[in-house]
């Protein structure tokens, strides 16, 4: 009994002649996944990817768990191979899902017939496999609405498959099919899942970070990266920009008006990365703002940080509440590092009581009372990178 | 030279543990919860250690929670989770043949008004999935079994128990105690179906006095130590950074290596058993699909006892049933549908990939002696 993972293409199905590049960048996404499980046998037919196992010992619900948080499918299932016979479909449905079958109270039977010169309808097919399988289970009965067990029957164009699960996949688009860009990452909440929505839409993220020493702690550092490494799971690879912020702060905090300096914090922050994102190839910035949470997030305070920036700054979290943005990181399971209490470079030096609507010529002026040039240049230069690959 | 074959009850550590241990004791010293360089040295110990155990069980750093050992971790998973989930479902499941960690807290349980229910092997000896989801119910908060028996080496059909009750009643919390699975087989926690996995140090080489439970990402577990809120307060108490370290090396020596050693103490207890139906009267009580890591006989006629000091004198070391028990019996032996008088003679004798061919060889040799030897 041969078993196979089934992986449905999410929205990229729709893509017209560009599809197989698509096609091929989730393909090439899933076997750097897998790599590490064993030997697979990866092919492509009718939008559905079908991995083989090449091995008997290699354990697909870990293959499952992997592939599901992957970017570009819509669905997968683990699904036994049959013959495209019924009596095989028969035998194998009754092996391979026997050990389910036989402890559940109540079935049904769904079948997919994409090869239409299979000579049972799909109807004939639910109705007779139904049949036999409530004969050889006694503990059986059909419930249509709300089954205990959906056996499902796909007829294919080479083989058949029987399954009794179907798993929803993580949707989007495969990550590296829009380019890439830099996600500022501060080792709050916000700014993990800004970076896993926008690997949904197929960005490669790298990630830049800021530490200011002795005002930050070694262990922030490490919990950021701690985070880089759990976004490798959906997101791929990441290079992680680690950008020593000291002097900048001291700068800011002798030379400026406290009202300004987060603002003005803001604004190195964002000319330091669009420098190193122009290195890296980025092609956008990414920052995990949400309009009104803080008083650097209200619309007068994006429009000052944003006027120095030269590419666009996505804000995938612009119009979602606090409580929306914790259900994601809970589930992308960032959320219990994030909140691990250390210091981090956004909350040293806060004014009591910032610009909630700061106008940009004051910020501007405020600013330019000292040259920060130099300063910008040297943390560019000491900028230390670390690349983080597909964990586990 | 002696011949070590009670592995089941704690094995020799190994010198990769050894070195990890001294090294967190001479170099690695401090407290993982200052704030200084020094406790942070300390935590990355910890963490590196913490993630190994984690990556041996398909999981996240996150769901590893140290432990004094497999009796604190079974202690910890049964009574924190019955706190947690069972305040209206009063009904805990477990196999009938589980470790005294299990059983016995699950009687501490009992004592607390909630209803147990065992779940024995049938005739055959083996337990079904079916009898488990049976003796589920709406009111049954946690479903506790072993991944391996401690006593004959049973594999428990674990995966199709919890699977099939995770079906039918999806907030069921299951627990598996794979102490003696652990290293041995592939331990994932997702496979298993697993929200809670106990596992031990001092079973796989590593140091005595550590333990871990795997706790699932969303699972609630009601602390039973309280205090400086260590293990994100599920554990309470500095943690032994030497044991842990310790711990951490032990599985990263072994995970690679669980197929080749289990195909290795194949050999060994095929080696044995073959010489075993060479002598009369030795009967073997463990079913021979079962871990090769543990070989349950009974010398007909001679008390486990006695055989285990005859064997001692000729410096093998073996077991009379679970050495936690100090050789009391624990009926285990009985569930599984061996005969009192057999029980009475069974010897446990249990495996590493460190042991050879040759020694049991001259455990075969003293057992013929012994069963001519000793009087009945």
């Amino acid at each position: 009994m041969k078993e196979i993972v089934l992986v449905k293409y999410g929205e990229m199905v729709l893509k017209g002649l560009n599809k197989k590049t698509f096609e091929d960048m989730l393909t090439k996404n899933i076997r750097r996944r897998i790599k590490g499980l064993g030997k697979f046998v990866c092919t492509s037919a009718q939008s559905t990817l079908y991995i083989t196992p090449a091995d008997d010992d290699i354990d697909l619900s870990e293959v499952v768990e992997r592939v599901g948080k992957i970017f570009g499918i819509a669905a997968l299932c683990r699904a036994c191979v049959c013959e495209k016979d019924f009596s095989d479909i028969c035998e194998k449905s009754v092996e391979y899902l026997g050990d389910i079958l036989s402890c559940a109270k109540t079935f049904k039977v769904n079948a997919k017939r994409a090869d239409k010169a299979f000579p049972m309808k799909s109807p004939e097919i639910c109705m007779e496999l139904g049949g036999i399988l409530l004969e050889k289970f006694p503990n059986l009965s059909v419930d249509v609405k709300n089954p205990e067990v959906t056996v499902t029957v796909e007829v294919r164009d080479t083989n058949a498959y029987v399954h009794a699960e179907n798993i929803k996949g993580a949707g989007g688009l495969p990550v590296g099919s829009s380019g890439k860009a830099m996600l500022l990452l501060s080792g709050g909440i916000d700014s993990p899942v800004a970076g896993w929505m926008m690997a949904k839409r197929g960005v490669h993220i790298a990630a830049i970070h800021y530490v200011s020493p002795p005002y930050t702690s070694e262990r922030a550092q490490l919990k950021v990266e701690q985070l880089c490494e759990k976004l490798t799971d959906y997101c791929g690879g990441i290079a992680f920009y680690c950008v020593p912020f000291t002097e900048l702060q001291e700068a800011i905090k002798d030379n400026c008006p406290e009202e300004y300096f987060t603002i003005i914090m803001r604004r190195l922050m964002m000319e330091i990365a669009q420098r190193i994102a122009e290195k890296d190839n980025c092609l956008a910035l990414i920052t995990g703002e949400s309009v009104g949470q803080v008083a650097s997030q209200t619309m007068a305070a994006i429009a000052c940080t944003d006027a120095v920036c030269r590419i666009p700054v996505f804000r995938p979290l612009v119009g979602m509440d606090k409580t929306e943005i914790i259900e994601i990181a809970r589930k992308i399971d960032t959320f219990e590092t994030s909140t691990l209490p250390y210091e981090d470079c956004c909350t040293v030096f806060t004014p009591r009581h910032p610009k909630v609507r700061p106008q940009l010529s004051d910020v501007e002026k405020a600013q330019n009372s000292f040259d920060f040039e130099p300063l910008i240049q040297k943390a560019v230069e000491n900028t230390e990178m670390k690349t983080f690959n597909i964990g586990k | 030279m002696s011949v070590y074959l009670d592995n089941a009850a704690t094995t020799k550590p190994c010198s990769e543990a050894v070195s990890a241990a001294l090294d967190a004791m001479t170099v690695n010293f401090g407290n993982p919860s200052s704030l200084h360089k020094a406790g942070l040295n300390a935590q990355l110990v910890m963490d590196r250690a913490r993630k190994i155990i984690a990556d041996s069980v398909g999981a996240d750093s996150g769901t590893i929670y140290f432990t004094s050992g497999a009796t604190e971790s079974n202690n910890l998973a049964l009574r924190g989770a019955s706190q947690a989930y069972g305040r209206k479902k009063r009904k805990i499941v477990i196999s009938a043949v589980e470790h005294a960690s299990v059983e016995e807290t699950a009687c501490a349980l009992e004592e607390k008004g909630f209803e147990i229910a065992r779940v024995v092997p049938r005739a055959d000896g083996r337990l079904y999935a079916v009898d488990f989801v049976n003796a589920c119910d709406e009111n049954t908060c946690l479903i506790s079994m072993m991944m391996v028996n401690n006593e004959t080496g049973y594999i428990l059909p674990v995966k199709e128990v919890f699977s099939a009750v995770k079906r039918r009643f999806p907030n069921i919390i299951t627990h598996c105690d794979c102490v003696q699975g652990y290293m041995k087989l592939p331990v994932k926690a997702a496979s298993l179906n697993a929200d809670l996995i106990s596992l031990s140090g001092h079973k796989i080489h590593g140091v005595k006095g550590i333990g871990a439970l795997y706790i699932k990402k969303g699972i609630r577990v009601v602390p039973i130590v309280t205090g400086g809120k260590q293990e994100k307060g599920v554990r309470s108490g500095t943690e032994s950074v030497p044991l842990i370290a310790a711990f951490g090396a032990a599985v990263e020596k072994l995970s690679s290596s669980i197929s080749e050693r289990w195909d290795y103490v194949s050999k060994l207890k095929n080696h044995l058993l073959e010489k075993l139906s060479g002598i009369n009267e030795i009967e073997v009580n463990s079913p021979e699909d079962g871990s090769p890591y543990i070989i349950n006989i009974s010398a007909a006629g001679k008390r486990s006892e006695i055989m285990l000091h005859f064997l001692e004198s000729r410096e093998i070391y073996v077991s009379s049933g679970s050495a936690c028990s100090k050789g009391a019996q624990s009926g285990v032996l009985g569930s599984f549908g061996i005969r009192e008088k057999s029980a009475d003679s069974a010897l446990r004798i249990s495996l590493s990939a460190e042991n050879t061919a040759e020694e049991l060889d001259l455990l075969v040799d003293a057992l013929t002696e012994g069963m001519k030897k000793i009087r009945s």
